[in-house]
């Protein structure tokens, strides 16, 4: 796709990024903090594409807003933490597919709520309808609950769906930021260990400064808790499906089998991380955040916890009454997870992993 | 109220004169004329410190040894320093990398577009205004006042001896609340009189009213005004300060860094009478640009036009505002405001007198005109490629050099001769004494580091007595 026949002229957003990195681009100053600014030093123009890769590049750790010599009350306003925020929201609808569902970016917050809530209702319901309602509080056997065809012929599209639509919109993401001749596993290498150690959520070396001036490295180690228990609660859920279907060993497993190995540290991760998370955003200096609010970050946040709060509850309540319930309750959260992934918050980590790889080849281009 | 040692100022020569006072012991209240989204002063805008060093640390890229550093200052200021103050400061540069270091600065790497300074010059991470952060922290943590909105009014001094200071709250907004404080030990480091464009009107005459200034609109420079008054010594005079051409549509004060403008040797400066009237290609740029502001605040109306044409538009460091451009040279002066015929006639002459050569913009290359007045010595290549551009020059203050005299404690020296026992100064106040004329990049956080810390150790030490 050729550079001049885009979508549309830049939007709000892309212009203040636009105005606002000029100036960066004459300073400079911020140089050494994150990915962004040396990003930025590659350009003289910013078009809309390339704002919204500089965007996506940005950690929102907030150094470069405490130490900006033009942030307001300059004239200048220069507030680039909160800008590349607004626009990172923005250019997740720009992106998605198909593309009419991106209004539920607009509102995301009271669309994720809705989609849980309702998920979470018709499982139960459906439960009750499905199996005798007998079965919800009969402790132990999850397959008395909902047979685990049942739960295949739900999961699968819901898993599968998003799958797809998340890669279809990554590549009009990676595509529309522009074409990388020459693009080696190098890149690929250097910008999975600078998402993996969340290199640029640290200000530069001196913690991220989110709250105030005074850095400090809480809000990356809860984000590395929600990611690897995240990361964790895949591979235990992907581990049971192996032994299912492979191995032919059908649940319940014994806490030393990998999915309950996994699968509980994940829990606890996530469960910790995603509250640390919260509670720590409560404190956030709102001038970080963008001006206009979607409920995005917090609608995620939340339906991680939710994740892992129910999956543990399960793991320890499973051989009481509670079990049917809680199950509905936990499927009712993954199922409204699936299918809300490609609409919201969950995208940013896919699409900053997409940027730092431009970035790692960029710079590799131009420093060799 | 009374303290050990009062503070006047919040920028770095204040920050680290309370934080080694606090060290010490001492009661510290500092008093910042700015609210605190501006404090700072001129350390908000700052990017480095020169400091000397006897092998590089891998930011650093190489030694730089005292004595070079001294043939630098020897070299910019053509002698006019106090070497006993020279020496002492450039000694305990070496200091400064872990000093600053202690309190919380972080260093990175110099910055695209400078990296001659890359050995010479610690560059702070994120900035000066980061390089500040991390001083408030350490100095709040250190149990030191800070009272932002206040400045220091009036001083009370007898013979050289400070007894305390009047200070006024809330100045800028309605009635200003007056207290009286006491304090045994006043360390002045409230910046030079930039920003008061009166008192450079004294020097300067009216062209003064066309200055921008680079920095803060609270460097008025009262409290110098006090302490001369009061019968401190002065060193230097009030028209010597640091000025360089920057970008015409910056604001009036705090437009900082990012309005300076790289273009010059690139192209034909004009003036509102469309004339040239100084070699552009001189030197390069970084070796010229502070000798601009005085070259454009004694053209008409302190005003410059920088013309180039579409070869040159990508060869400098990127401008914050986007240059005028037009199709044609008449076009072109017709946007600035020049006559177009007179512009087209300087443009042509030069164009004509450009002998041919090898454009090298990263050497003195033999570009240059012949049977030209000025001519232009490296750099000249004929403007004749659309489309073309302006931007608009002014002179543009960074800070001025008068000051107070000190010795090598940093304590104020008095119109007789006489040492104060109580009165101390660091900063750009007493920059003149190392600084008789010239800079040298990053030497101003280099002072005021130095006599920050002298002046806070040694007023500590007197109190404690
Ligand atoms: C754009 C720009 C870039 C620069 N870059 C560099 C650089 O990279 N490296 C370098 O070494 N130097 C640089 N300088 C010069 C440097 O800023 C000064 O040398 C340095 O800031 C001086 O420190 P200071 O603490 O004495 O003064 P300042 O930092 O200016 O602080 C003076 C303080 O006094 C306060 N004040 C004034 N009057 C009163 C009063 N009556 N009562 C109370 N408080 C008062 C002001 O509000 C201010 O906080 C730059 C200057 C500018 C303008
Ligand atoms: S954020 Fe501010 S200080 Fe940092 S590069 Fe941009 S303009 Fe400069
Ligand atoms: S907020 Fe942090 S990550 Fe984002 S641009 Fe600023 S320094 Fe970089």
């Amino acid at each position: 796709m050729s550079r001049i026949d885009l979508p549309s002229l830049a939007s709000a957003a892309q212009d203040e990024v636009a105005r606002q990195m000029s100036i960066c681009n004459a300073c400079r100053y911020c140089e050494g903090l994150c990915a962004v600014f040396p990003a930025m030093e590659l350009r003289r123009v910013f078009e809309g594409p390339d704002t919204d890769y500089l965007a996506n590049l940005c950690h929102n750790c907030g150094a470069c807003y405490y130490d900006c010599q033009y942030a307001p009350p300059h004239e200048f306003a220069v507030n680039v933490p909160q800008a590349l925020a607004e626009l990172r929201e923005e250019s997740y609808a720009r992106y998605a597919w198909p593309g009419f569902m991106a209004p539920v970016f607009e509102r995301n917050g009271v669309w994720i709520a809705l989609a849980a809530g309702l998920s979470v209702a018709l499982f139960i319901l459906g439960f009750a309808l499905w199996s005798d309602p007998g079965a919800l509080t009969a402790s132990g056997n999850f397959y008395a609950v909902m047979p685990h065809n049942a739960m295949v012929a739900v999961f699968a599209p819901a898993f599968l769906f998003p799958l797809v639509a998340i890669a279809l919109s990554l590549v009009r993401f990676w595509r529309l930021t522009g074409p990388t001749p020459g693009l080696t596993f190098a890149a690929l290498r250097q910008a999975t260990r600078d998402a993996a150690t969340l290199r640029y959520l640290d200000g530069g070396g001196m913690g991220c400064m989110t709250q105030s001036e005074r850095p400090d490295t809480w809000r990356r180690r809860f984000h590395h808790l929600t990611f690897y228990g995240f990361l964790l609660c895949f591979a235990s859920t992907s581990s049971g499906t192996i032994m299912h279907y492979v191995l032919d060993w059908p649940a319940p497993y014994a806490w030393w089998t990998p999915p309950k190995l996994f699968g509980v540290p994940g829990g606890l991760g996530l469960v910790i991380g995603a509250a640390g998370l919260i509670w720590y955003d409560r404190a956030r200096d709102g001038r970080l955040r963008p001006a206009k609010q979607t409920g995005m970050g917090a609608a995620f946040t939340w339906t991680l916890l939710a994740l892992g709060a129910t999956g543990l509850a399960l793991y320890w309540l499973r051989e009481t009454p509670a079990m049917g319930v809680l199950l509905a309750v936990h499927l009712g959260t993954v199922f409204a997870f699936f299918i809300t992934m490609p609409y919201g918050k969950f995208v940013h980590g896919l699409y900053r992993y997409a940027a730092l790889v431009r970035h790692a080849y960029e710079q590799k281009r131009a420093h060799p | 109220m009374s303290w050990d040692v009062l503070i006047a100022g919040g920028g770095n020569a204040a920050l680290c004169a309370a934080i080694a006072a606090a060290k010490d012991g001492a009661r510290v209240l500092v008093a910042e004329a700015a609210p605190r989204a501006w404090r700072g002063g001129n350390t908000r805008h700052t990017r480095n410190c020169r400091i000397a060093h006897d092998e590089g640390n891998g930011i650093l890229t190489g030694p730089y040894p005292v004595d070079e550093f001294m043939d630098d200052l020897m070299r910019v200021t053509k002698g006019r320093t106090d070497e006993e103050l020279a020496t002492l400061t450039l000694e305990k540069s070496k200091e400064l990398w872990d000093f600053l270091e202690d309190q919380g600065v972080r260093f990175q790497p110099s910055l695209g577009g400078t990296l001659s300074l890359g050995r010479t010059n610690a560059f702070f991470l994120g900035g000066g205004r980061s390089m500040l952060n991390a001083l408030y922290r350490t100095a709040e943590d250190a149990g030191v006042e800070v009272r932002y909105d206040t400045r220091v009014a009036a001083l009370d001094i007898e013979d050289g001896f400070f007894k305390g200071a009047t200070l006024e709250r809330d100045w800028q907004n309605g009635g200003p609340e007056r207290e009286e404080v006491t304090a045994r030990a006043f360390v002045a480091a409230a910046g030079g009189f930039e920003a008061n464009i009166d008192w450079l009107k004294e020097a300067w005459g009216d062209a003064a009213e066309n200055f921008l200034i680079r920095g803060t609109p609270y460097n008025t420079g009262g409290v110098l005004r006090q302490l001369l008054d009061a019968g401190v010594q002065q060193v230097g005079e009030p028209d010597q300060c640091h000025a360089v051409a920057i970008d015409g549509r910056a604001p009036k004060f705090d437009g900082g860094i990012v309005t300076r403008l790289d273009c010059v040797p690139f192209g034909i400066v004009l003036n509102a009478e469309a004339q040239r009237f100084y070699d552009e290609g001189e030197d390069f740029w970084p070796k010229r640009y502070a000798i601009w502001g005085r070259l454009v605040a004694a053209q008409p109306e302190q005003v410059g036009h920088v013309l180039i044409d579409a070869k040159s538009i990508n060869l400098f460091m990127p401008s914050v505002f986007p240059p005028e451009r037009a199709d044609t040279i008449e076009e072109l002066a017709g946007k600035i405001g020049l006559d177009p015929a007179a512009t087209r006639a300087t443009v042509d002459a030069f164009n004509a007198a450009c002998v041919p050569g090898m454009f090298d913009h990263a050497a003195h290359d033999d570009c240059r005109t012949e049977g030209l007045d000025p001519p232009k010595s490296h750099w000249a290549r004929p403007i004749d490629t659309p489309p073309f551009y302006a931007y608009s020059l002014r002179p543009g203050i960074t800070f001025t050099y008068m000051g107070v005299r000190v010795n090598a404690d940093a304590r104020m020296v008095m119109e007789d001769g006489s040492v104060s026992p109580n009165l101390f100064a660091a900063g750009e106040i007493m920059a003149g004494n190392v600084l008789g004329q010239g800079y040298l990049a990053g030497i101003g956080m280099t002072i005021g580091s130095v006599f920050g810390r002298i002046a806070g150790e040694r007023a500590a030490a007197y109190v404690s007595n």
